[in-house]
């Protein structure tokens, strides 16, 4: 059995990462998952998460906000919306982040044209601030 | 006959603009080589991207069930125009060929007598643009303050339009742009962004034995909005290159011009002077003569 898969991290505007890794851990909408080699192909929504690589080389983190998953037989892609290296993220950055959510939470109120974007705007929000307080920034 | 001294201020006010346009090249090399390289970055996110899309579009899209970006409205009447052109000239036909192409395609829906709306982006095509069609203008995006085209922008673009769609505001929309083949060929070129459509040999056989989390159908309908982002964005970063190649090789021609253009004053004014200096003799020998 094959205990490294390909793994590639891209945003729209670069690519981020491009290795064998042993193991991802995938901040899934419905909830986080661990893709390793051999995994079942699966597509996957992201929310605003931490997207964790175990690589031979080390683990490395980064932050994505919205994006999908695609695993395969070939390996694992991640199409982030935004991505950042976890340690080039600072503490200004999130507050952008979160005051982004939380603008977006407060027009969808405001409009409160259908109840769905409400409450993902809300759960938007909460997924900022969650990541806030496990970064421990 | 031009005097000697405004020869003179014309050979250097000629060598002046070449150092300009000298200048205006090289600048514009420097930035094409960056333009590049963005296209080139975003390239593996867009072809991943509508791979993944095309796959899940092949399955999805021939339901009742199908998100109407994708089906569309079921009509053609209301055809909406996002023509994409750059912030400034002096770039050779870049501007005036995308232009040309997008009023075409409004002559030839209007002839068939459909509703056409405008959207532009970027200063140059709304100008040209609205000469003719002013009354067709919906809306127009300024990037005039953005010095580095980023995501975001597109996704600003991206959510106007989608907000006209979910209003009902028209049933097709088309992006107009420049697609970026080398320095000297920028091709403009009309894609179609909604209802989306795919290339059937990009599709990537997304077989029955995926799971989708959350369900396929859910997924499609987030995706489908980002989709739009992507190809504005791909649209947004080809019309960058584009832009900076044409001002490349329109700013080489200047240059070369102005050089041919010096070499003819400088032979004028040395004939000029030679026909002064002849003449100033034939009147000194003919004076000595006349003693």
């Amino acid at each position: 059995m094959a205990d490294t898969m390909q793994f590639d991290l891209v945003s729209p505007e670069r690519s981020l990462a491009s290795l064998q890794a042993s193991a991802v851990q995938i901040p899934g909408s419905e909830g986080d998952m661990t893709a390793m080699p051999q995994h079942a192909p699966t597509l996957t929504t992201l929310r605003p998460g931490i997207l964790k690589v175990e690589a031979p080389e080390g683990t490395s983190e980064y932050l994505v906000t919205g994006g999908f998953a695609q695993i395969s037989a070939e390996g694992l892609s991640v199409l982030a919306e935004k991505a950042v290296p976890m340690d080039e993220m600072t503490r200004a950055h999130l507050d952008e982040l979160i005051e982004e959510a939380r603008t977006m939470y407060k027009t969808a109120q405001e409009d409160d044209s259908e109840h769905g974007l409400v409450e993902d705007a809300a759960k938007l929000l909460a997924d900022m601030e969650a990541l806030g307080t496990h970064m421990s920034l | 006959m031009p005097s000697l001294k405004d020869l003179k201020n014309r050979i250097s006010s000629v060598k002046n603009t070449r150092k300009i346009t000298k200048a205006m090249q090289m600048v514009a090399a420097a930035k094409l080589r960056r333009a590049q390289e963005a296209a080139e970055d975003a390239r593996p996110y867009a072809e991943r991207f509508n791979a993944v899309l095309a796959g899940l579009a092949a399955s999805v899209g021939n339901s009742d069930t199908a998100p109407k970006l994708l089906a569309g409205t079921g009509s053609d009447q209301v055809q909406l125009l996002v023509v994409m052109t750059a912030e400034r000239g002096l770039c050779g036909g870049f501007n005036s060929n995308i232009a040309k192409l997008a009023r075409q395609k409004v002559l030839e829906l209007q002839a068939a007598g459909k509703v056409v709306k405008i959207l532009t982006v970027g200063k140059k095509g709304r100008d040209v643009l609205k000469r003719d069609f002013a009354d067709l203008f919906v809306g127009h995006v300024d990037l005039t303050e953005v010095k580095r085209v980023g995501y975001g922008d597109a996704q600003g673009i991206a959510k106007d339009v989608l907000a006209r769609f979910d209003a009902g505001e028209f049933d097709v929309a088309t992006i107009f742009y420049a697609k970026f083949q080398n320095v000297v060929t920028q091709i403009p070129t009309a894609q179609q962004i909604v209802p989306a459509q795919f290339d059937a040999d990009g599709a990537e056989e997304v077989s029955g034995l995926v799971d989708y989390e959350p369900s396929e159908e859910a997924i499609l309908a987030d995706l489908l909005p980002r989709g739009v982002a992507t190809q504005i964005f791909a649209g947004l970063l080809e019309n960058g290159a584009s832009e900076q190649g044409a001002r490349m090789s329109a700013m080489d021609n200047a240059t070369r011009n102005a050089g041919d253009m010096i070499d003819k004053l400088t032979i004028e004014y040395n004939r000029s002077r030679q026909a002064v200096i002849t003449n100033e003799l034939i009147e000194i020998i003919s004076g000595a003569e006349a003693l």
